[in-house]
């Protein structure tokens, strides 16, 4: 029999969404040794699945203060070390004719016991600020809300942890959890995508695999209840605001606008699940219908724009006591000692919370996990700045210093890698030649993400470089991209026809939903090209590698 | 943020149509085309204004791409109005004065001998290439003496007592450097038992836009409106122009870029071929005589994406003797104020080379297109005349030499 190979580290990281790859980083400037695990992409789980939304904490102000006050924390935090994955929009929360005007007051004084800075303002102020808001609104608020990238900021933490000597394994699923006695020290993995399995073994092992995690505890033998609720969210074609438009009332679905890059998203609903279907779920055609109902009452534009597509994610909400009826499911941060809880040694959770604290999050597992392992070391995520957010950027000195490259190009890259942008455009090498027109991907960006984000296939690409996130949906970009692929020898020419494949398979789930006007029209188009004049239907794959 | 209201960019499903029919973008790769100074980069420049291209100054506002979009994306003007909207604007005397058509004509034409003698002189072209970046290559059309209107005021009788009259409106050009066309359009029109009414105008507004003078073209375009819907609507009479141009400023321009309601006159304004093909058609064709010339028509940007290029080859048809050659659809480059600046001339006679080899391959006495600017890029980059097709009409009635 063949060995199976063995990886032995101090700290093992399960799940590359937010938390993981922030408790990868954590770990990695506290100067232990760790390994990063993630069964498809980094960021592809919840983390990658809701409207980005740096909150200020208002919207929690009122009926959940302590979760306000992290977040405004948190907030100021992320503003310093993570500029680049952040727009600092502001916000506002409006009152509409039909809703219950005295939120508006109770908002300011919960925003007061909080620490938010909220600023009442006029409604004329408010149209100035955000010209296409409904201008039948009574009364507005200002508060620092913002957006945050998630692909963006997962990826820029993974990044800086590689460069100090992590590991990350994408792709790569844990498939248990080994035991020795009571004690966890491994975990069984299996590449997805060559099919190669092998084993990780460390001082401790944190779970941060999300809404997953039920699962994964269950392998260690561990009970830990999940309740998800699934959100949805419906994607604008192009930016129709400012800042993020925020319904003045007791949160709701389809309360919230936000403004994304140069998208515009309309979130979000909230159905219970059961958990056998979170790797499943769709968006219905209802909730697309409350999304854009209750979007159009706060930017009546909504309903003349094109919708892009819409998604949905899972929040990972946890019976902390281990109690099955719920009745103790926490909607913040859940920190497990799974040693004092379950008598499982080497073994912690860290979940719930949001995108928002994933820092926080991580400053607190980590902190476990070094007491674990005896080791004194301090967190430094609260001021070492992320991999592309070391100075503050200015966009007119990037242009200038690019002179030659298109505005737009420069801007776009600018504006997605922070100061990095200087390791992915040249001037004299002509590597600024789009590959996607819709948001101005580069050439040089690809080749900057396949050789230092860990992209593995487009969508991962995706995610790290926006291709195919516009309006075609991938209609030009994808099979450009398909053949850097085999340009920068990350795949062989098959391969990269199935990534392509499977790329247009994820994005046309997304579109599915919103079938009708340009958006039908545009896919009908895509559609021909890629099967009536590429015949893309036609091609045979061999049966192997990641499981579909 | 702009309040969004025109939004038609968000119609483009990005088939790149427009792109491959942009003569710009296949001259040079300075300007990556309509749909990616159009569409793709509006949606960024929505988001932030500073992400605004340089390379959408090399767009000459020819309209191809919209008559080639099938989303009825209007992209030219989206591009228009962000040069506008977006970029700084610096003034230049240059762009100034190009723009400034009525101003200098109703100077120049006072003393066209002398600046049409100084304006061929090397020192002044010397003058102009150095400091103003006007191409010492290109040549300027003529000024003439006086203005059509004052030659006009002298006929208004006649013309007034027709029964039937349409309002002309007369442009620029033919206000201070042609005058004949103007009264070729006379002929023509009387011909058709149709009086010619002038009145008050200032500049369509075409240059103005070109250059970034909107707020200058709108004042003209409300100007125009009312004036010409007071002279038209109080005899009935529709609006005619015998510029391309001007037409298409007046129909399109004024509420797709300029923003301004022109529902006052839209139903009345015909560009002059269409008018003249409705009275033949109804059975008005005046007695003709044979103009027995080899003719090369060239069909303007403007007046094909107006849909009006069939109506002058119709009427060209009708005239005995004339041996008609179509060209293929080319854009000629100059695009009115464009191909005067030393920026863009190469790009203008690049996007023009194709129609110039396909004149010379048909090597015609006269070339007839109804548009002056290209009248002009015609004449000095071919060793062809140019006539308008009314010119070529008129001649036909009064039977005088081409
Ligand atoms: C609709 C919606 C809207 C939201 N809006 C906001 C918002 O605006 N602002 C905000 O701050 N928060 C928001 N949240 C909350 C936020 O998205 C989540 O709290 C956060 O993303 C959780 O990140 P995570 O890293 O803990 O989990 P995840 O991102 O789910 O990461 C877990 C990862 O573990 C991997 N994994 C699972 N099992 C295994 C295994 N066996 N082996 C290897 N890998 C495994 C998964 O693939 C996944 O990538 C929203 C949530 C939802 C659902
Ligand atoms: S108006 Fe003419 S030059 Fe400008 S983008 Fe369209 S086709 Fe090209
Ligand atoms: S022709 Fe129209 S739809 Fe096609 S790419 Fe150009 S603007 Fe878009």
């Amino acid at each position: 029999m063949r060995l199976m190979k063995r990886i032995e580290t101090e700290a093992i990281v399960i799940g590359g969404g937010a938390t993981g790859a922030g408790t990868l980083r954590d770990l990695t400037l506290r100067g232990v040794r760790a390994v990063l695990i993630e069964k498809s992409d980094m960021a592809s789980g919840t983390t990658g699945r809701n409207h980005g939304l740096l909150h200020s904490g208002a919207r929690y102000a009122v009926n959940d203060l302590e979760s306000a006050r992290e977040c405004i924390r948190e907030n100021k935090i992320l503003k310093k070390i993570a500029r680049h994955c952040i727009e600092d929009t502001g916000g506002l929360f409006v009152t509409l004719p039909e809703d219950d005007p005295s939120y508006h007051g109770k908002l300011i004084e919960h925003c007061k016991y909080a620490g938010i800075r909220c600023e009442e303002i006029s409604v004329q102020e408010a149209l100035r600020i955000e010209p296409n808001l409904n201008p039948n609104i009574l009364a507005a608020l200002r508060v620092p809300d913002g957006t945050i990238d998630p692909f963006r900021l997962t990826s820029a933490n993974v990044l800086d942890a590689q460069e100090r000597g992590a590991i990350v394994l994408t792709h790569t699923g844990v498939s248990g959890v080994i035991r020795e006695g009571d004690r966890a020290t491994g975990v069984n993995c299996r590449d997805r995508r060559t099919g190669e399995e092998f084993e990780v073994f460390g001082g401790i092992i944190v779970n941060a695999s999300g809404v997953w995690g039920q699962e994964l505890c269950a392998s260690a033998g561990i009970a830990l209840r999940m309740f998800p609720s699934k959100g949805s969210m419906v994607i604008i074609d192009y930016r129709i605001n400012n800042v993020v438009v925020n319904r003045c009332r007791v949160p709701s679905d389809g309360d919230i606008v936000v403004p994304g890059d140069t998208v515009s998203l309309i979130g979000t609903t909230s159905k219970k699940v059961d958990y056998d279907k979170i790797d499943e779920i769709t968006v219905d055609q209802d909730e697309i219908a409350t999304l854009l109902e209750s979007g159009e009452k706060l930017i009546p534009n909504v309903s003349r724009t094109r919708v892009l597509r819409a998604y949905c994610g899972v929040r990972p909400l946890i019976a902390v006591s281990g109690e099955m009826d719920g009745r103790e499911i926490s909607r913040g941060i859940v920190l497990i000692d799974h040693e004092k809880r379950d008598s499982v040694g080497g073994f912690i959770t860290i979940a719930g919370g949001k995108l928002m604290t994933y820092r926080l999050m991580a400053e607190m597992a980590a902190d476990l996990a070094c007491a674990k392992l005896n080791l004194k070391k301090r967190c430094r995520t609260r001021t070492t700045a992320l991999p592309g957010s070391e100075r503050k950027l200015d966009q007119a000195k990037s242009v200038k210093f690019f002179t030659g490259i298109p505005n737009s190009v420069v801007g776009s890259t600018l504006y997605r890698h922070g100061q990095r942008i200087r390791n992915i455009l040249h001037r004299d090498k002509r590597n600024y030649g789009l590959i996607c027109e819709c948001e101005m991907v580069t050439e040089g960006e690809i080749e900057y993400a396949l050789k230092k984000l860990n992209a593995k296939d487009i969508v991962d690409l995706r995610r790290r470089t926006r291709i195919g996130m516009g309006p075609c949906q991938g209609q030009l970009c994808a099979y450009r991209a398909a053949g850097l692929f085999v340009k920068y020898d990350s795949a062989t020419s098959t391969e990269s026809n199935k990534m392509l494949v499977d790329f247009l398979e994820e994005r046309w789930k997304g579109i599915k939903p919103v079938l009708w006007g340009d958006a039908l029209r545009s896919v009908e188009f895509c559609y021909w090209i890629y099967q009536g004049l590429f015949g893309l239907g036609d091609v045979k794959f061999p049966e192997e590698g990641e499981d579909r | 943020m702009i309040k969004l209201e025109n939004i038609s960019f968000d119609h483009c499903i990005k088939c790149t149509v427009c792109t491959i029919y942009c003569p710009v973008a296949r001259a040079t790769h300075h300007f990556p085309g309509p749909k990616q100074s159009g569409p793709d980069t509006e949606r960024l420049r929505i988001k932030n204004p500073e992400l605004l291209d340089d390379s959408l100054k090399y767009c000459t506002n020819c309209k191809r791409c919209e008559i080639a979009c099938p989303s009825n994306v209007k992209i030219a003007d989206i591009i228009q109005s962000s040069k506008w909207r977006y970029f700084k604007n610096v003034f230049r005397v240059r762009d100034f004065f190009l723009a400034r058509t009525d101003l200098m004509g109703s100077v120049a034409t006072r003393v066209s001998y002398l600046v049409n003698f100084f304006i061929k002189l090397f020192p002044v072209k010397f003058f102009l290439d150095r400091f103003m970046k006007i191409p010492s290559e290109r040549r300027f059309p003529k000024y003439a003496q006086g203005t059509f209107l004052s030659w006009y005021n002298k006929h208004r009788k006649e013309q007034e007592a027709f029964a039937e009259k349409a309002v002309y409106f007369h442009g620029c050009y033919v206000n201070y450097n042609n005058h004949d066309l103007g009264k070729d359009v006379l002929t023509v029109l009387n011909a058709i038992n149709v009086g010619v009414i002038v009145t008050d105008e200032k500049c369509c507004g075409v240059p103005l836009i070109a250059n970034g003078y909107i707020d200058k073209a709108r004042k003209n375009a409300l100007f125009n409106i009312h004036s010409l819907e007071k002279s038209a609507s109080a005899i009935g009479a529709r609006i005619v122009s015998a510029s391309s141009s001007c037409s298409f400023a007046l129909k399109h321009e004024y509420p797709n870029l300029l923003e301004i309601d022109n529902s006052a006159i839209l139903d009345d304004l015909d560009y002059i071929t269409r008018f003249i093909h409705e009275r033949f058609e109804n059975g008005n064709v005046p007695a003709m005589k044979p103009v027995p010339v080899r003719a090369a028509y060239h069909s303007p940007c403007h007046l094909e994406r107006m849909g009006g290029v069939m109506n002058t080859i119709e009427v060209l048809k009708k005239i005995p003797g004339l041996d008609l050659t179509i060209l293929h659809s080319e854009c000629c480059g100059i695009a009115g104020t464009y191909g005067f600046k030393k920026e863009y001339y190469k790009v203008a006679q690049k996007v023009g080379a194709e129609l110039f080899k396909r004149i010379e391959r048909v090597n015609p006495e006269i070339v007839i297109t109804d548009c002056e600017t290209c009248k002009w890029q015609i004449e000095m980059s071919t060793p062809y005349r140019v006539e308008h097709p009314v010119t070529v009409l008129a001649r036909a009635i009064d039977g005088k030499k081409l």
